[in-house]
C-alpha cells in the first residue's frame, strides 16, 4: 500500500464520522418536518399545490448556491449548522412528495370500509392511510438517504467534516487517490443506509407470514448489525472529545492547503490541539474568522483591497498591507500577526532564455517589442481589471492575447509556443518550467502579500501570537513556490510541502 | 327497528336528486331487500342510514332514535356494515381486521379475543387456521365471510349490506347467502341488504323494496311481489327468475319422468 493511500485512510475514520452524522441528522429532521407536511398537503388542495412547487424549486436550485445562502442567512456561521439546514432543504421534495402520492393512492374502498366501521378521520389516517401508504414514503425517504449522503460532500464547502474534504482537497491538490477514496466512501454509505432501511422495511411487510423463515432470521441479523453499527459510529461522536484549542481554516486550493498545514504544525508543536476548516469560500473563511469560527487563515492583501475595500488604486506593497491590516481590524477587529513574505499575485512571467534573447528583466523592456509577442492569459485575465490597469499603465499591448485553461498555459510557454504568460508569483508551475518573473517596477499589478489573519479573540492570545510570529517574514516567493511545486507538480502530499516549509521557516 | 321518514337526498345543489320521498320501515329481526338498477338511489339509500350520507331532507330513526343525535362515528360502530369491495384492511391480519370495530369501541383486550373466535368460527374460517392470515391469502369468498365476520364483531343489533355477494362465483355466492340468512336467523338481526339479483332478493329477503329513480315503488314480501306487482317495472323484474323458475322445474320433471 503506498503512503498516499495509507495517509488518506488514516482520515477514513473522522471524515466517515463527520458524514455519517451530518446525514443522520440531516435526514431525521428532514423526516420529521416533511412526513406532517406531505399529510397536510395531501388533505388539502390549497395546500398541495404551492408546497410540492415550492419544495420542488428548493430542489433545482444549485446546491452550492442553497449553501451559501444558507450561510449568508446565519450571518457568516459555518459548520454544522448552515450544512444541516441545507441538506434537511434538500432532502424534502422525495419525502412530500411521495407522502402526498403514497396517502392519495390508498384503494377509495379500504378508506369507504374505515369510514363505514366508524374511525374516525385521525384514525383512518393513522391506522389505515399511513400505514398503507409507508412503503411509497419509505421509498421517498430512501432515495432521499441517497441524495443527503452525496450532497453531505459539499458539507466541506461550508466547514463541515465530511467525505467532502477528500474530494475537494483531492481536487485541488490533484490527489486522485484523494477523489477516489472519497467518492467511493460516499457511495459505500449511500449503499449502506439504503439497504438497512429497505430491510427494515422488507422486516415490517413481511412480520405477520414468515418470522419463522431463514431468510427472515438472516435479513433481521443483518438489519440489527447494521443499525447497531450506525448508531454505535453516530454515538461515538457525541462522546464530549476533546475540544480543540484552535481552529485553523483556509480557502480552496494547494497554497491554502499547505500554509494552513504549517501553521498546524507550529501549534501542535507547541502542544496545542488543532482542527481545520479547508475549502472554505474567500468570503466564508473571512465572515468565520471575524466571528470566531476560525481561529486563523492565509489571506492577501490584494483580496481584501479589492473585495472589501473596494479600491484599484494601487499605492505599493507595503502601504497596501498597511492600509488592509488597519481596515480588518478597525471594522472586523482581526488582527494580521503580518505578512509571510511571498506574495500570491498576478505578474507576467517567461522561459528564462526568452527573456535573455530579448534582453526583458522588467516590463518596461518589453513595451517596444511587445507588438511582437504573443501573451497567454487564463480563463479571465484579460477580461479582469488587472488588465487594464497594465494596459494603461505601461500603454502596452500584444501582437495576440490568447486564451488558455491555467495548465495548458504553462506548458505553452514552457514549449515555446507563446512569448508570455500571466502567471501567479507563487505558483510551483513557475519553478517547475523556470520561469522568469517579469518585473513590475510601476506596480499595475495589485500585491498579494500573504498574510496570517487571526480572529479578534486569537489576536488576543500571547502564546498564539507568538506562534505566529515566528512565521512572519520567513516564505520567500521562491520557497512557496517550491513548496507548491511538491503537491502541484512532484505528486507529493500537502505534508511533504508543510514539512519543506518547516524546514525553511526553522532554518534547517 | 329501522325507519326512513320522507327521506330524499340531492347532490350539486338540488340538480341531481339521488332519492326522492322516500318512507318505509324495516321490522326487528326482518331482513329487507333494496333492490334496483344502478342510479336508481338504493346505496344512497343504505349509506344514509349511518350518515356515509346526510339525507337533504327528511328523517331517519334507529331504535326509535335519529341517526342525527350523537356522532356519525359512534352510529357507525354500533350498526354492522358489509361493503361491495370486501374493504378488508390489507395490512391487518383476519383477526385484526375482525377486532377493528370492538377495539374502536374500547373493549377489553379478552372480551375481543374471545368474540373474534366466536365470530370466525360462525362464518366458517376458524380462528387456528385463518385468525393470523393477511386478506390476500385468502379467497374471495373467504374473504367476505371475514367481511360479514367483521359487521358482526361488534354484536350490532343492525346490519348494513351493499351488495355483499356480488363479487362472488355463484356457488360460493349461494353458500355463503344460505350461510348468512342462517346467522341473521339465529341472531335476530334487522338487516338492510342492498342488491341487484333479483334472485338473491326473492331468496333471501323477508320484505322487498323496489326502486327506480330514486323512489320505491312497491315494497312488499316476495310472494306479494311475484303474485300482485303494482307497476310494470316490478313485474318485468320478477318475471326473469321465476321464468327461470319454471324452466328449472320443467327439466327436474322431464329428468323424473
Amino acid at each position: 500500500m503506498n503512503d498516499n493511500l495509507r495517509e488518506q485512510l488514516a482520515l477514513l475514520p473522522d471524515y466517515f464520522q463527520g458524514h455519517l452524522v451530518l446525514t443522520l441528522i440531516a435526514l431525521s429532521m428532514g423526516i420529521v418536518i416533511s412526513i406532517p407536511l406531505g399529510i397536510w398537503a395531501a388533505q388539502s388542495r390549497r395546500v398541495k399545490g404551492p408546497l410540492l412547487t415550492i419544495v420542488s424549486i428548493v430542489q433545482t436550485f444549485p446546491s452550492v448556491a442553497i449553501l451559501a445562502l444558507v450561510v449568508a442567512l446565519l450571518g457568516g456561521q459555518i459548520g454544522l449548522v448552515p450544512a444541516i439546514t441545507a441538506l434537511v432543504l434538500y432532502s424534502m421534495l422525495p419525502i412530500v412528495r411521495n407522502t402526498v402520492t403514497g396517502l392519495e393512492t390508498v384503494s377509495s374502498d379500504v378508506v369507504e370500509a374505515a369510514r363505514g366501521i366508524g374511525m374516525s378521520a385521525n384514525q383512518i389516517l393513522t391506522r389505515v392511510r399511513l400505514p398503507l401508504a409507508l412503503p411509497v414514503i419509505i421509498a421517498g425517504i430512501r432515495t432521499a438517504t441517497v441524495w443527503t449522503v452525496g450532497l453531505a460532500t459539499l458539507s466541506t464547502l461550508v466547514g463541515a467534516t465530511s467525505f467532502g474534504n477528500y474530494i475537494f482537497t483531492g481536487l485541488q491538490t490533484r490527489n486522485l487517490v484523494a477523489v477516489v477514496v472519497g467518492s467511493l466512501a460516499a457511495a459505500s454509505m449511500a449503499v449502506l443506509l439504503d439497504a438497512i432501511i429497505g430491510g427494515l422495511q422488507w422486516l415490517v411487510e413481511n412480520r405477520n407470514n414468515s418470522v419463522d423463515s431463514p431468510r427472515y432470521r438472516r435479513t433481521r441479523l443483518a438489519v440489527a448489525a447494521g443499525l447497531v453499527a450506525t448508531f454505535s459510529v453516530s454515538a461515538y461522536s457525541l462522546l464530549p472529545e476533546p475540544e480543540a484549542d484552535y481552529v485553523v481554516g483556509g480557502k480552496g486550493f494547494t497554497e491554502q492547503y499547505i500554509i494552513a498545514g504549517l501553521i498546524s504544525a507550529e501549534l501542535e508543536a507547541a502542544g496545542y490541539r488543532v482542527d481545520q476548516r479547508l475549502g472554505l469560500g474567500t468570503e466564508v473563511v473571512y465572515e468565520a474568522t471575524a466571528n470566531g469560527t476560525v481561529d486563523v487563515y492565509l489571506e492577501y492583501s490584494g483580496t481584501v483591497w479589492a473585495n472589501r475595500m473596494d479600491r484599484n488604486d494601487n499605492p505599493g506593497r507595503l502601504e497596501v498591507l498597511e492600509q488592509v491590516e488597519d481596515f480588518v481590524q478597525r471594522n472586523d477587529g482581526m488582527v494580521s500577526a503580518g505578512a509571510l513574505g511571498f506574495q500570491n499575485l498576478y505578474a507576467l512571467a517567461m522561459t528564462r532564455e526568452r527573456a535573455t534573447e530579448l534582453g526583458i528583466s522588467s516590463i518596461d523592456d518589453m513595451v517596444s517589442v511587445a507588438p511582437d509577442l504573443v501573451a497567454a492569459g487564463d480563463l479571465e485575465f484579460f477580461g479582469r481589471p488587472e488588465w487594464i490597469t497594465l494596459r494603461d499603465t505601461y500603454n502596452i499591448d500584444f501582437a495576440e492575447k490568447l486564451t488558455f485553461d491555467t495548465a495548458l498555459m504553462y506548458t505553452a510557454v514552457a514549449e515555446g509556443q507563446v512569448d508570455l504568460i500571466t502567471a501567479y508569483t507563487s505558483d510551483g508551475r513557475v519553478a517547475a518550467y523556470d520561469l522568469l518573473i517579469i518585473d513590475d517596477p510601476r506596480n499595475a499589478f495589485l500585491p498579494y502579500d500573504g498574510m496570517v489573519l487571526a480572529s479578534p479573540e486569537a489576536a488576543q492570545d500571547g502564546d498564539f501570537m507568538r506562534i505566529m510570529a515566528t512565521l512572519i517574514g520567513k516564505i520567500s516567493d521562491t520557497d512557496m513556490r517550491q513548496a507548491n511545486r511538491i503537491v502541484d507538480v512532484d505528486g507529493g502530499s500537502v505534508s511533504e510541502a508543510v514539512d519543506y516549509l518547516q524546514a525553511v521557516v526553522h532554518g534547517q | 327497528m329501522i325507519e326512513l321518514r320522507h327521506v330524499s337526498k340531492s347532490f350539486d345543489q338540488g340538480t341531481v336528486v339521488a332519492v326522492a320521498d322516500t318512507s318505509f320501515t324495516v321490522r326487528r329481526g326482518e331482513l329487507l331487500g333494496l333492490i334496483g338498477e344502478s342510479g336508481s338511489g338504493k346505496t344512497t339509500t343504505l349509506k344514509m342510514i349511518n350518515r356515509l350520507e346526510e339525507p337533504s331532507t327528511g328523517e331517519i330513526l334507529v331504535n326509535g332514535k335519529s341517526v342525527r343525535e350523537g356522532s356519525p362515528e359512534q352510529l357507525r360502530r354500533n350498526i354492522g356494515y358489509v361493503f361491495q369491495g370486501i374493504g378488508l384492511f390489507p395490512h391487518y391480519t383476519v383477526a385484526e381486521n375482525v377486532a377493528a370495530v370492538p377495539q374502536l369501541l374500547n373493549w377489553e383486550e379478552a372480551r375481543i379475543e374471545a368474540r373474534c373466535r366466536d365470530t370466525l368460527d360462525m362464518v366458517g374460517l376458524p380462528f387456528a387456521e385463518y385468525g393470523q392470515r393477511m386478506p390476500s391469502q385468502l379467497s374471495g369468498g373467504q374473504q367476505q365471510r371475514v367481511g360479514v365476520a367483521r359487521a358482526l364483531a361488534a354484536e350490532p343489533e343492525v346490519v348494513l349490506m351493499d351488495e355483499p355477494f356480488g363479487a362472488l362465483d355463484p356457488i360460493t355466492r349461494a353458500e355463503l347467502q344460505e350461510e348468512f340468512k342462517r346467522i341473521q336467523r339465529d341472531l335476530g338481526l334487522t338487516v338492510i341488504m342492498v342488491t341487484h339479483d333479483m334472485t338473491e332478493a326473492l331468496l333471501l329477503a323477508d320484505r322487498i323494496a323496489v326502486m327506480k329513480e330514486g323512489a320505491v315503488l312497491q315494497i312488499g314480501t316476495p310472494q306479494e311481489l311475484l303474485h300482485t306487482p303494482q307497476h310494470d317495472y316490478v313485474r318485468d323484474i320478477v318475471e326473469m327468475p321465476r321464468r327461470r323458475a319454471d324452466r328449472l322445474e320443467q327439466l327436474m320433471r322431464a329428468h323424473d319422468n
